[in-house]
């Protein structure tokens, strides 16, 4: 059978995915250039059993995300640079009560108000740090419309597979793209949902790390009695402050994710094998950084593309292998230099390490990209 | 026969952390006899509290309880109503936490008119961090960060909460233990958005520097203040100036949230 076709613009894909994930509930707060992810949810979510809220503002929008997955739904919220500093706070109560959601960041120009309607990476590192405390981060980076769908989908899994907050990056000019998108039927993208727990309510602790690294969250409502807090908390979700508990609570919240980094990872690789050049981009500029490669591959130049399309946790393992086989990297990104430092952390002087930044609110082109390649190589 | 609190207490979870005198207490007894009266069922039963001492009442009590981050208890209740609105919604928390730095979340969740029952602990101090002064710190009063006096004017919580759109709201203090349980129970079968404020003490931080020379002068003051809305109603405005009013003190019927957003799904499926 033919594929639906559709033209969608990259909010609106990311909206479409969220209900492929069978996400039933959005709390928003209008913001440029998130909004459309708003609208569409506005518009469909009514007509799948799901409920729509735009909150008072962007704490509130998230506040209200966390309140509807305790009861069992799967929940999103959108928004942008100025207002994911905002939902920081609620971030970091995500983390540490373990409640599955997920955060759409558009990213836009900043600090502050900066540039609503221009392009930007710059919330590279906010997504990996802003919330305040020792916390593990998953962030995914789509570079295309379809792309963002399917990503959005993911991100839904993830959430509900290590039950933790998921955020999606992209920035205003993927947001706002439009392109031609074949929409997966009911089947063709795996869906996670939440498991209910294995033990009768009586015996259920909402952080027991009898059932591993991941215990199961029960929905309020559904006759398993539990407490939730934002305090460092014991496996029975009351809290505490005894120094053993804290500890072995923080450390399980972090292996949540660091033992599961190959699970969770997801790079793409595009002329690798044998290049001296390796670029490191991701989302919108990963899409000038392949062309740039396309192009000086016909001039014969030896140059590759490693895109993480899993942003948080950073694909540690690959880059540094990339870094033994390059003769340089070459880091383009929408910012000042965040990815670089992370790039700089892992290769550890194994090669010589390039940034392109840019944050003028304009793209960085495929020829800024050869520019520099000839430039330094 | 004596009420069985612990029917509702989560076992081992008590002492709790209030301070002797605290009127937290009081409020909890009459918040679980009113539930009671209502025969809320526990499994569907949701208590949301912000940060603060009177925040940390949901982990004494065996419902479905959520002690969420500092004053934004009412919108992590708007989002588990809407989602679940079949569960009753209950929120406490202090009048810092309430209407300082969840003052926006509070008036929203009025204006929605949203089914839920907000306990508002009002004791006009920042217990739980060593008393400094609320936006419900009585002006020139003392606090930690108002050694001079309070220069800042009062919120009154009540009259926030009606300018705001709640459709049920009351006023009772600690003193009138036999009220609270009436008033919340009156609250709970409200359909809407009821907040019942509490005038409490915190004869710790507030007290203290207030010269309070114990808990029964505070509750003292309770009673001699309080005035029921019946007989307030005959006072003059100068008369009533240093009074509590107490009782219901607003009530009306108004589409609820939930069921507004009902009407949409019915339009968009329609559509």
């Amino acid at each position: 059978m033919a594929k639906k076709i559709a033209l969608l613009q990259g909010n609106e894909a990311c909206a479409y995915g969220a209900l492929y994930a069978g996400c039933r509930f959005f709390g928003g707060y209008p913001i440029t250039p998130s909004t459309e992810v708003a609208e569409v949810m506005a518009k469909e979510l009514p007509k799948n059993g799901g409920k729509f809220i735009q909150m008072e503002d962007e704490i509130a929008a998230i506040a209200s995300v966390l309140g509807a997955s305790l009861t069992g739904a799967k929940a999103l919220t959108a928004s942008s640079g100025p207002g994911i500093s905002l939902k920081q706070e609620l971030i970091g109560y995500a983390c540490i009560a373990e409640i599955p959601c997920v955060i759409v960041n558009v990213m836009r120009g900043g600090p502050s108000t900066g540039m609503p309607t221009g392009p930007s990476q710059s919330d590279i590192m906010q997504a990996r740090w802003g919330t305040h405390g020792d916390h593990a981060a998953i962030a995914v980076a789509p570079a295309s419309c379809q792309e963002i769908f399917s990503e959005t989908v993911r991100a839904f899994n993830l959430a509900e597979t290590y039950r933790m907050p998921v955020q999606v990056l992209l920035d205003e000019i993927n947001g706002h793209m439009r392109e031609r998108i074949e929409l997966p039927e009911p089947g063709d993208l795996e869906i996670i949902d939440r498991q209910t727990p294995p033990v009768s309510p009586d015996q259920y602790l909402p952080y027991d790390p009898s059932f591993g690294d991941i215990p199961p969250l029960a929905a309020f409502g559904s006759g398993y009695r539990f407490h939730v807090t934002g305090l460092n908390k014991a496996a029975d979700g009351f809290p505490t402050t005894k120094a053993k508990l804290v500890d072995a609570e923080e450390r399980r919240q972090l292996r949540k994710v660091e033992a599961n980094r190959e699970l969770i990872e997801k790079n793409e690789e595009h002329m690798i094998e044998d290049a001296e050049i390796v670029i490191v981009a991701i989302g919108t500029i990963s899409r000038s950084a392949r062309n740039a490669v396309n192009q000086l591959r016909e001039q014969g130049m030896k140059v590759g593309l490693f895109r993480p399309i899993t942003l948080w946790p950073f694909p540690e393992r690959r880059i540094a292998e990339l870094a033994g086989q390059a003769k340089a990297m070459i880091i383009p990104e929408m910012n000042l230099g965040q990815m670089i430092l992370e790039v700089e952390r892992i290769v550890k002087g194994a090669c010589d390490l390039h940034g392109i930044g840019r944050v003028d609110g304009e793209p960085i082109t495929p020829s800024q990209i050869m520019e520099k390649i000839k430039e330094v190589c | 026969m004596s009420f069985d609190y612990d029917k509702y207490l989560r076992p081992g979870k008590l002492p709790h952390i209030w301070c002797p005198g605290c009127g937290h207490g009081i409020i909890l007894k009459g918040l679980l006899r009113a539930i009671d009266a209502c025969e809320l069922n526990k499994d569907n039963t949701a208590i949301v509290s912000g940060i603060g001492c009177a925040s940390r009442l949901p982990g004494y009590v065996d419902f479905n309880t959520l002690h969420t981050a500092h004053g934004r208890a009412a919108a992590f209740a708007t989002g588990i109503k809407m989602a679940k609105p079949e569960m009753n919604v209950l929120v406490v928390g202090g009048d810092g936490d309430g209407v300082a730095i969840g003052g926006n979340h509070f008036i929203h969740a009025c204006r929605r008119n949203i089914d839920m029952t907000y306990v508002i602990c009002n004791n006009f101090i920042y217990g739980m961090t060593g008393g400094q002064f609320s936006p419900c710190t009585p002006t020139g009063d003392r606090a930690s960060t108002t050694p001079y006096g309070n220069p800042d004017p009062v919120f009154d919580i009540s009259q926030l909460a009606i300018g705001a759109g709640a459709t049920f709201v009351a006023r009772s203090t600690s003193f009138h233990a036999a009220q609270i349980d009436k008033l919340i129970a009156e609250g709970i079968r409200h359909k809407g958005m009821a907040v019942i404020e509490i005038l409490d003490d915190c004869p710790t931080t507030y007290g203290r520097r207030n010269k309070f020379r114990s808990v029964v002068d505070m509750m003292k003051r309770f009673k001699e203040q309080a005035v029921p809305v019946a007989k307030a109603e005959k006072m003059s405005k100068e008369e009533l100036d240093s009074k509590i009013v107490t009782g219901i003190l607003h009530r009306e019927e108004r589409p609820e949230y939930c069921e507004q957003y009902a009407q949409v799904v019915k339009t968009a499926r329609s559509l």
